[in-house]
């Protein structure tokens, strides 16, 4: 079988392509077209000219970081609302992956949701392991984003544009030397609110901790996340979304797409290349190249959902 | 307990002896113990069994010394050298510390004999073990 990832077929293929992506810090338009996905470089101008609905993923904020690799991480949210408020095409709604706040304080989840709520957009939020470190495990951010259909720690579900989202929690009940966990009961939730769903409807799935195993020397990875894309699996169209390693890393199974998006507070080290996963201190000058937004851009005629990654820097 | 108590009046008052500039004389190890304690936080090691405090550091993301062997009855301070919080768990949740964010510390005293796994709740991969000696 054809590794698509070496395909030339564009004279680029789509490993170089990331590679590019991720030194340049310029956009990538991921499209998948009848399952086929392929990527290009492009930039901003392009991606607005991509018909049909787009949302937004914001990650990682860390409201109330104020160490070296970010004195003010606050500023840097406020900057990233500026590029959303920018944007040509202006996205349906935002979802932000998590690390909202970096010690759950109510000062830091307040702060937080003063700043995004003047993008003007719909929020739908899933926490991060910094948002659940509140005296009642959780219970501070249950309080600011726990609706009717939460369930659980935060767990959700909804529709828009004939897309299935699913936002997942696995940040909690973790065990001592393991990963993200998701746990029986979120996964039973799972299983409920999958069955039934015709094959043919798009799924785009959201969580805080990578849901596949990306580096578990960091606990970049989710102990029972198999489970649930076992479960996503039969579905024409899934993209997986998530936050906390601070840095992009996507690839392709099958017919699912993974991304990770940038923080707006910090970068942090590729894999292996520090001693550990903590903030990765960058010349003030280059720290906006690191922190970034994601739109997903869904056009429904021909069924592809685009990727774009941009940075906080100035194009 | 009564003498526990005792000792531990007693090292305070020496304590504040000491950051006066007065010389109380003492027992050797109990000075020993005492002159320790009023060293800047960055100078604490992790040592073992003869004091009734010890001390480990989170540093990088690793629990530093990752087993500390110490007497019951000592009370063990973690202080993390991080940009980032963690947090102290035991694996079954009989203890637990609230967020220890950068140069904060966390104590918690050692009363029963045996060994204390416990684990970093915001960093689950970052692991650490207490031996409590009779």
């Amino acid at each position: 079988m054809q590794n698509h990832d070496d395909d030339p077929s564009d004279g680029l293929s789509r490993r170089h392509a990331l590679e590019c992506m991720i030194w340049a810090g310029t956009g990538v338009l991921w499209t998948m077209a009848g399952g086929v996905p392929t990527s290009r470089i492009i930039g901003e101008a392009q991606a607005a000219e991509t018909q049909g609905f787009s949302f937004l993923q914001v990650s990682d904020s860390h409201v109330g970081f104020n160490k070296p690799a970010n004195p003010d991480a606050l500023a840097t949210l406020k900057e990233a609302v500026s590029k959303i408020k920018g944007l040509a095409h202006k996205p349906s709604f935002m979802i932000h992956t998590g690390d909202i706040t970096h010690l759950s304080k109510d000062k830091e989840f307040d702060d937080a949701a003063q700043v995004l709520s003047t993008t003007g957009l719909e929020g739908y939020y899933v926490p991060g392991e910094h948002d659940v470190i509140d005296e009642g495990r959780g219970k501070s951010y249950l309080a600011r984003y726990g609706t009717k259909h939460t369930r659980g720690a935060g767990w959700t579900s909804f529709d828009q544009n004939g897309v299935h989202f699913i936002g997942l929690v696995n940040v909690l009940n973790l065990k001592a030397g393991g990963l993200g966990n998701l746990g029986d009961e979120q996964l039973a939730w799972l299983a409920a609110d999958l069955k039934g769903r015709s094959k043919s409807t798009p799924i785009v799935v959201f969580a805080h901790v990578p849901l596949w195993t990306i580096y578990p020397k960091w606990g970049w990875g989710t102990d029972d996340g198999a489970k649930a894309l076992a479960m996503l699996k039969p579905f024409g169209s899934v993209t997986v979304l998530n936050g906390h390693i601070h840095q992009i890393v996507q690839k392709v199974e099958g017919n699912m797409t993974f991304h990770t998006a940038r923080s707006t507070a910090f970068p942090q080290p590729k894999p292996g290349k520090a001693k550990s996963p903590g903030p990765m201190k960058v010349p003030a000058e280059d720290l906006r190249k690191f922190l970034g937004l994601t739109t997903v851009n869904y056009v429904q005629s021909s069924k592809p959902l685009a990727v774009v990654d941009q940075t906080l820097a100035a194009i | 307990m009564s003498r526990s108590q005792s000792s531990r009046h007693g090292r305070t008052e020496r304590l504040a002896s000491i950051s006066k500039g007065r010389f109380v004389p003492l027992a050797l190890a109990s000075s020993l113990a005492v002159f320790c304690l009023v060293l800047p936080p960055h100078a604490a090691t992790a040592w073992a069994a003869d004091g009734k405090v010890a001390a480990v550091n989170i540093d990088n993301f690793t629990f530093t010394p990752p087993v500390l062997t110490i007497a019951v009855g000592t009370t063990v301070t973690w202080t993390n050298r991080d940009d980032i919080p963690h947090t102290v768990v035991e694996n079954d949740r009989n203890f637990r510390s609230a967020a220890i964010d950068t140069d904060e510390q966390f104590s918690h005293k050692f009363n029963t004999p045996g060994e204390i796994n416990y684990f970093c709740s915001l960093h689950p991969h970052m692991t650490g073990k207490i031996v409590v000696k009779p």
